[in-house]
């Protein structure tokens, strides 16, 4: 079996939060952004991740794209350990031509000074320190395989509109030909007809291209229908992996399925499940108690023993991996008793 | 380019003030040019016999104490003071917006050593600072423009630091470390492009006063020396005569000095509306 | 204290839009923003205005509530609220309607908050101006709003400042600014746009439900079908300017009527089971600062397009139920 591109282990990111012990700035506590996460991507496979505002995903993307350094764990892409090579010198390195980005907003990840031509061309510079003919040859190839028309490359972004600035940003990360691409919410702030346009274009250059795929967005519903396995992340955990299809039919841990009965739909109002709220705020990431489950205090399956032993990641199907200690998995969803379920604190 | 262009040509035709102080720097720029090829009179020629007439016909602005056309010397004096100007502001902005850029785009210790720098000098009344430096080292021409960059300086390095602070976040300084870009690559060849038509507009204004700096030390003897023209210091000779009636010995020189002044604070306005229209106070 | 201007709010319909276009004069050109748009909302009805960016949706809805740019001008409508034509009310009058009869939430709760002042007085500021409430009672019963949008602790929240308060939090602080005087018309645009999917939910319900207490209308804005479908009765779509259908939430849904009410539906992830069903919508917008602008503002990309869609005026074909399909080849 081909070991897998990405192999991620016991990933965390510990941000200090400063405070003024005597005259001396000691840290006295840390916010975990990510705090343990594994995960694997194969060759070819496109891996979904979401979560909400504050999971961690964007901090999770910035450690798997070498933009910031890991505070602990490993992440080896193509058998080479990078999480050693810092980032600031990763730029240099063979590998970083092999990790490239697609970002949520084009508008604000396009050089506003640079031309399309400039903005594509700048990594195969860089990078592959292509020049003259070759690069302009190269650039046009990438331009007519992200569809965007080689007349539009002389212009600014402010002259593009969103989908072909989209498009722009695809060809400047696919130009140095990586094995991993990252998308970060690629489609978010496009309209909705021209969203189905760019997520086929993706899905085509991930086959033609032979791509692997980190695709992260808040959309369930774009998830589902791009990637073939999905991670859901929670509080700086994955709280959930396994095939796309099957979470979203069955999903296992109680947040992914709060989340997925969250997502509005246009089918009939009465035949949908009902909506589960998770009461309160989500839990603070500043010094988290290493014993107490993440979505305790909000969960709706909760028991003593979810403060007292924190879940791990494990497998409970063939595939499907839960942290979580009463996982759903039968058939159907049991009716929690309402005094199984634990009362609400805000906060803490 | 060409919206560039037409937003510049809106603009110019939508405030006729901004025209005008357009089309006054295109006169100076002439002046400063030509104008010692052009003049009737040699600036420097005395002729005692003719000191002190009132303008007429053949001497456009009258003569000084010593019989010097004062028209020639006006004229010939917009190279010298323009010439300061532009040297001095050139390497403000230079220095200025490099110290600014790394200080806003790094942060850290360079940021905290370069605003104590930029802080000291800006502790001082600025032109007494231009004062002591040039009483300092001595009233040559090159001190007079070092004082007046130094004095300017701290004025392009806190816009450049503002607007490198700004941008060190964006996605496309993010997008360009993940195309192998170097931090230094970054700043200069992606960052700095974005805060140049800031920088500009503020070169204009600086302009204005870095004129009236290097009149000002001439006004107060610590400038250029005589018998070379300059604005500044016509005003300061003519400045005795007003009282006994000669008021054109003074009176030509510091209108056009006031002109430059007035046009280039002009034209950084018409240039920050070219530019980025919200900036408008 | 208000002045005592009010509307009748048993006027059916409550809201009337009649023929509404608006231009505006820019540096580039005259943008038609909106060309004859009309609709008509109930008292307690929920109605969503549904398009995607340039559709015009959010223009309809300041001109609603008199806060258009001053580069917009109303070329021709009538906006008609409770038996008052907006359009040509003195602005005294507008001011005491805003706030008290018709209340709007933004789409970036954060920034649409004052910065520099505790949400309990920006609630009670309102309460002072448009709610017949003296200044000693306007803080409790700000408090009572703030407990009515279901923020935790109210009292002690009540001196917090925007910046200390989540986005979902921020969203809640401004429905209880628009709910204060207990508006007869609520418009809500985006207003969980940048929101996460279970804050968004959450937002969403306490509308629902506080609308429902207040027998209050509400007009939705949103780019979303999927949150127009769960939470409006009525859906009018909006192409560039126009209305282009208005139906029923089931009726368009299960039988779209016009062509790009049914790609939008098609172009929606949820509906489709493969990516390659999500349709694409060919080409774009037209540009709204050209002189020669089609009858039709989706025919140059309509696939049913024939030669008779270029002659005016355009058919509205409408039902007795309040739909209405502004096309000459519907589906």
């Amino acid at each position: 079996m081909t070991p897998p591109l990405l192999e991620v282990a016991g990933l965390r990111k510990l941000y200090p939060m400063a405070a003024v012990k005597g005259w001396r700035r000691a840290p006295v506590s840390w916010l975990h952004a990510v705090d343990g996460v594994g995960l694997t991507i194969g060759e070819g496979e496109t891996v979904g991740l979401v979560g909400e505002s504050g999971c961690g995903k964007s901090t999770l993307v910035r450690l798997l794209s070498r933009l910031i350094d890991p505070s602990a764990g490993t992440i080896r892409f193509g058998g080479a350990d990078i999480g050693a090579v810092p980032a600031r010198r990763f730029g240099r390195g063979r590998e970083r031509a092999q990790i490239q980005m697609v970002f949520q907003d084009a508008t604000d990840s396009l050089n506003p000074r640079f031309t399309a031509f400039r903005a594509i061309a700048d990594p195969l510079r860089r990078l592959r320190r292509l020049g003259g003919a070759a690069l302009r040859a190269r650039v046009e190839e990438v331009a007519r395989l992200t569809g965007l028309p080689s007349e539009l490359l002389g212009r600014f972004p402010h002259q593009l509109s969103g989908g072909q600035k989209a498009r722009v940003g695809i060809a400047r990360a696919i130009a140095v030909e990586p094995r991993l691409l990252i998308l970060d919410e690629p489609t978010s702030a496009l309209d909705v007809s021209v969203q189905a346009v760019i997520l086929q274009l993706l899905d085509d250059l991930k086959r033609r291209l032979g791509l692997s795929y980190l695709f992260v967005s808040h959309d369930l519903n774009v998830v589902r229908l791009l990637c073939d396995r999905i991670l859901v992340m929670y509080l700086g955990h994955i709280v959930e992996s396994g095939p796309a299809d099957a979470v979203f039919a069955a999903p296992a841990h109680p947040y992914t399925k709060a989340l997925l009965s969250a997502v509005p739909s246009i089918g009939d109002r009465t035949t949908r499940e009902r909506r589960i709220e998770l009461p309160g705020e989500p839990r603070s990431p500043i010094d988290p108690d290493p014993k107490v489950c993440p979505l305790y205090g909000r969960c709706f399956r909760a028991t003593d023993s979810c403060k007292t032993t924190i879940p791990a990641l494990r497998e409970v199907m063939p595939g499907r991996h839960v942290s979580c200690h009463f996982p759903i998995v039968e058939e159907t969803s049991p009716v929690i008793p309402h005094d199984r379920r634990v009362a609400v604190a805000s906060g803490r | 380019m060409t919206e560039t262009l037409r937003h510049a040509r809106y603009v110019l035709t939508e405030n006729p003030v901004t025209l005008f102080a357009f089309g006054l720097f295109t006169l100076l720029v002439l002046c400063a040019v030509l104008g010692p090829l052009l003049v009737p009179y040699d600036p420097l020629a005395s002729d005692t016999a003719r000191a002190l007439t009132g303008p007429s016909a053949a001497h456009l602005f009258g003569t000084d104490q010593l019989g010097r056309d004062i028209f020639s010397r006006v004229i010939v004096a917009t190279r010298l003071d323009l010439g300061i100007a532009v040297t001095s502001v050139a390497l403000a902005f230079a220095i200025g917006t490099l110290l600014g850029l790394s200080a806003g785009y790094f942060g850290g210790w360079t940021d905290r050593i370069i605003g104590r720098i930029v802080d000291t000098i800006m502790a001082f009344p600025l032109f007494v600072l231009a004062m002591g430096i040039v009483a300092a080292l001595g009233n040559t021409l090159a001190n007079i423009v070092y004082a007046t960059a130094i004095i300017n300086l701290p004025i392009y390095a806190r816009l450049a630091r503002t607007e490198a602070n700004v941008r060190r976040e964006a996605g496309f300084v993010e997008a360009a470390r993940l195309c192998g870009n170097s931090e230094a690559r970054i700043v200069l060849a992606q960052v700095l492009p974005n805060i140049m038509p800031l920088m500009m507009v503020q070169v204009s204004l600086t302009l204005g006063y870095a004129i009236l700096n290097a009149a000002g030390l001439s006004f107060i003897g610590l400038g250029v020396r005589p018998p070379t023209a300059e604005w500044g210091i016509m005003v300061a000779d003519g400045a005795s005569f007003i009282v006994s009636g000669e008021w054109w010995v003074a009176f030509f020189p510091g209108l056009f000095l006031m002109a430059a002044v007035f046009c280039f604070n002009l034209m950084g306005d018409g240039l920050r509306d070219i530019v980025d229209p919200r900036l408008r106070t | 204290m208000s002045v005592g201007i009010s509307i009748d709010r048993r006027a059916v319909p409550l809201l009337a839009i009649d023929d509404l276009s608006i231009e505006f004069r820019t540096r580039s050109g005259i943008v038609q923003a909106l060309d004859s748009v009309g609709f008509a909302l109930k008292r307690g009805e929920t109605m969503a205005l549904v398009g995607e960016s340039g559709s015009g949706k959010s223009v309809t809805a300041y001109a609603v509530m008199g806060i258009l740019d001053t580069a917009a001008r109303v070329t021709q409508g009538s906006i008609l609220f409770g038996g008052l034509e907006l359009l040509t009310a003195a602005p005294k009058v507008l001011d005491e309607v805003r706030g008290r009869e018709v209340a709007i939430i933004f789409q970036n709760p954060r920034t649409a908050l004052n910065p520099i002042r505790p949400i309990g007085l920006q609630i009670a500021d309102i309460l002072l101006r448009h709610g017949n409430v003296s200044a000693a009672q306007a803080p409790e019963r700000a408090i009572e709003m703030l407990a009515r949008v279901r923020i935790p602790d109210p009292k002690r929240r009540a001196a917090a400042y925007p910046f200390e308060l989540s986005g979902g939090m921020c969203q809640r602080v401004m429905i209880a600014l628009a709910l204060a005087c207990e508006p007869a018309l609520l418009i809500a645009d985006e207003p969980t746009t940048g929101l996460d999917i279970t804050t968004q939910a959450v937002i969403m319900d306490l509308i629902a439900e506080l609308a429902a207490a207040h027998n209050m209308a509400t007009l939705l804005i949103t780019h979303d079908l999927a949150l127009a479908a769960e939470y409006c009765d009525h859906i009018a779509v909006m192409h560039a300017g126009q209305i282009v259908e208005i139906a029923p939430t089931r009726q368009l849904f299960d039988s779209p009527r016009h062509p790009y009410t049914a790609k939008l539906i098609a172009a929606t992830p949820g509906e489709t089971a493969r990516l390659d069903e999500l349709a694409a919508i060919p080409g774009g917008l037209p540009d709204l600062r050209r002189i020669d602008l089609p009858v039709c503002r989706y025919s140059a990309r309509c696939e049913r397009q024939r030669d008779d869609c270029v002659v005016s005026p355009l058919p509205r074909l409408s039902h007795g139920d309040g739909s209405l399909v502004v096309c000459r080849h519907p589906l």
